[in-house]
């Protein structure tokens, strides 16, 4: 199968909802317009970044907003999938950084960023809370995985949704640009292109990352953002800091062969990993076979 | 003054690369700005080279024609100071506005007439800061402030004087990265060999104040600040103790300047405390 999914590299303003929602709409029909069956957006595209105390004020309630509505009524409209970020409040009145998957009018999958950034220029973790569950889920354009961001840092969760049978995997970001001292490029684009290359190239996924563009109070969002193939290769690259709707193409056989040359995840040891992890998970805790260690 | 810690501090900057910079600055100044609703910025040129590089990021982020730099000469200044200025404001094409604050300030000294030179050099900045934050109103400019990541950590500025502003472009880059955005932006030679001074008095001097070179200075500070580095470590690569510790403590010492004014928490929500939003919020 073949497609074609848009990376929206926007803007967002800080806490307006509404006119993010527009750009929102705007970018849409304009991918659309180009083809895309899929458009994938920032992390946090709805509200902006450095939120601090507007968390509770931006929050969506995801089966009663109004917001939600429009960008779902505008998937069904415009035939394209969508991915976008926002903060989500649940039942219970947590406040989730989420990733929301929406198709033909339905949001299929929510994912919680898993790891809050709480240290140097990051303070998610005092005003959101963690999500804690991952999965790989299933869409008409194929078998996907979401991460936010840091989530991409953390190796485990890459390896999760791979074998969970993620075929593309969508990093939405808000990535901060800095270091001044490469060639051509800030030090933080060169390591998520590092990340991005590396994450396709050892599970044979394609890699979508997307990532913002802009300034909060003098952090800047140095975008980057880009469709890697199963090979390692950029199939589509947004360029550094401007912002960019730009589309490529996918194509799902191209999994098949990397996977034929390369079948790593065929030879993958689910029970060694889970040995391991168990005893390891059982010393850390100092747990005895009674606690379900050995 | 120290040759070894001279080699050191170069390799600690490592390859600084300015046109990245320069990238990042004029989108930052470019963005700040508009965001918020204007167009223009204002701020003192004053001949040295942070205002110069100030002045080349300004007009390279909003158009010479949105720039204006303000030449506030005291009478004690050294007259190559305007000249200078008006050099940098030819070579831009931006508008220039001379305001001097002699009668101002000589004014205000009528009151304290044996105040020392500290004293009036801070009221020089203050009345200099007075001066831009009218224009600003005027002109419906931002004050774009050209201190830098050295001053700025060791406190070498007049608080609510020279560091009065919107934003200060150059706030994270090291006075000898400055050097080197000014050579990449072509900032004349004569401004860029000149010694630093701050001008306030007759043969003033940043180094001789601070009793430190810029290179000694910065390669501490990278150490310390951007690396993280113990006095301890410092010492054990070949620094000289006291001046290590000098540096340490001039930071700590003028932290106060570069935090906003103490606020008591008595309510349950406290500016300063627990009422956070960043600037940038609705923009």
């Amino acid at each position: 199968m073949r497609f074609t999914i848009a990376l929206a590299q926007i803007r967002s303003v800080l806490g307006d909802v509404l006119r993010n929602l527009a750009q929102h709409l705007e970018v849409i029909a304009r991918a659309a317009k180009q083809g895309a069956d899929l458009v994938v957006f920032p992390e946090l595209s709805l509200t902006g970044y450095y939120l601090e105390d507007l968390v509770p004020d931006v929050a969506l309630e995801l089966a009663r907003s109004e917001v939600v509505a429009a960008l779902r009524e505008a998937s069904a409209t415009h035939h394209v999938d969508l991915a976008f970020g926002g903060v989500e409040v649940s039942e219970d009145f947590r406040f989730f950084n989420s990733a929301i998957y929406v198709s033909q009018g339905e949001i299929i999958h929510v994912h919680r960023k898993l790891y809050l950034p709480t240290y140097g220029m990051f303070d998610e973790g005092r005003y959101l809370a963690p999500g804690d569950i991952l999965r790989a889920f299933d869409t008409r354009l194929g078998r996907m995985g979401m991460l936010i961001c840091e989530d991409m840092w953390h190796p485990s969760s890459v390896y999760l949704l791979a074998q969970d049978g993620a075929q593309i995997l969508l990093c939405l970001s808000a990535g901060p640009g800095r270091g001044v001292r490469g060639e051509t490029k800030l030090g933080s684009v060169e390591a998520w292109e590092t990340i991005t290359r590396a994450a396709a190239q050892a599970y044979m996924l394609y890699v979508v990352y997307v990532n913002r563009v802009g300034f909060e109070d003098g952090a800047v969002f140095s975008g980057g953002s880009v469709i890697v193939d199963p090979f390692g290769r950029p199939v589509v690259s947004a360029p550094m800091l401007d912002e960019a709707v730009l589309v490529g193409e996918v194509d799902l056989q191209e999994i098949r062969r990397a996977r034929t040359f390369y079948p790593l995840l065929r030879d993958e040891r689910l029970d060694l990993v889970l040995r391991e992890l168990r005893r390891i998970y059982a010393q850390r805790y100092h747990l005895s076979p009674y606690d379900g260690g050995f | 003054m120290m040759e070894a810690s001279d080699i050191r501090s170069r390799q600690a900057l490592g390859a600084f690369n300015p046109a990245l910079a320069v990238e990042l600055l004029v989108r930052f100044i470019r963005e700040e700005v508009t965001k918020v609703g204007f167009q223009r910025g204002v701020l003192g040129l004053s001949g040295g080279l942070d205002s110069a590089v100030v002045a080349h990021l300004t007009a390279r982020a909003l158009g010479p024609e949105n720039t204006y730099g303000v030449l506030m000469p005291y009478r004690t200044s050294d007259p190559a100071s305007i000249s200078d200025a008006q050099l940098v404001a030819d070579q831009l094409g931006i508008r220039t506005i001379l305001v001097e604050i002699t009668p101002m300030v000589d004014a205000y000294f009528e009151r304290f007439p044996d105040a020392d030179r500290v004293r009036r050099g801070n009221v020089m900045a203050r009345m200099r800061m007075l001066v831009l934050y009218d224009l600003s109103a005027a002109l419906r400019a931002l004050v774009i402030g050209t201190s830098n990541k050295t001053e700025l950590l060791v406190g070498y500025g007049t608080i609510y004087g020279d560091m009065a502003a919107a934003m200060w472009p150059l706030g994270d880059l090291y006075k000898t990265e400055v050097r080197q955005l000014a050579e990449y932006l072509g900032v004349p030679e004569r401004i860029r060999q000149k010694p630093p001074t701050a001008d306030l008095w007759v043969g003033q001097s940043d180094e001789e104040e601070l009793g430190i070179t810029y290179e000694v200075l910065d390669a501490i500070l990278v150490e310390l600040v951007d690396r993280r580095l113990t006095v301890e470590a410092l010492v054990r690569n070949g620094y000289e103790e006291a001046l290590v510790r000098r540096v340490a403590e001039m930071v700590r010492r003028s932290h106060f300047k570069r935090r906003t004014p103490l606020c008591p928490k008595i309510s349950s929500r406290s500016i300063g405390h627990d009422f956070r939003y960043k600037r940038d919020w609705g923009s």
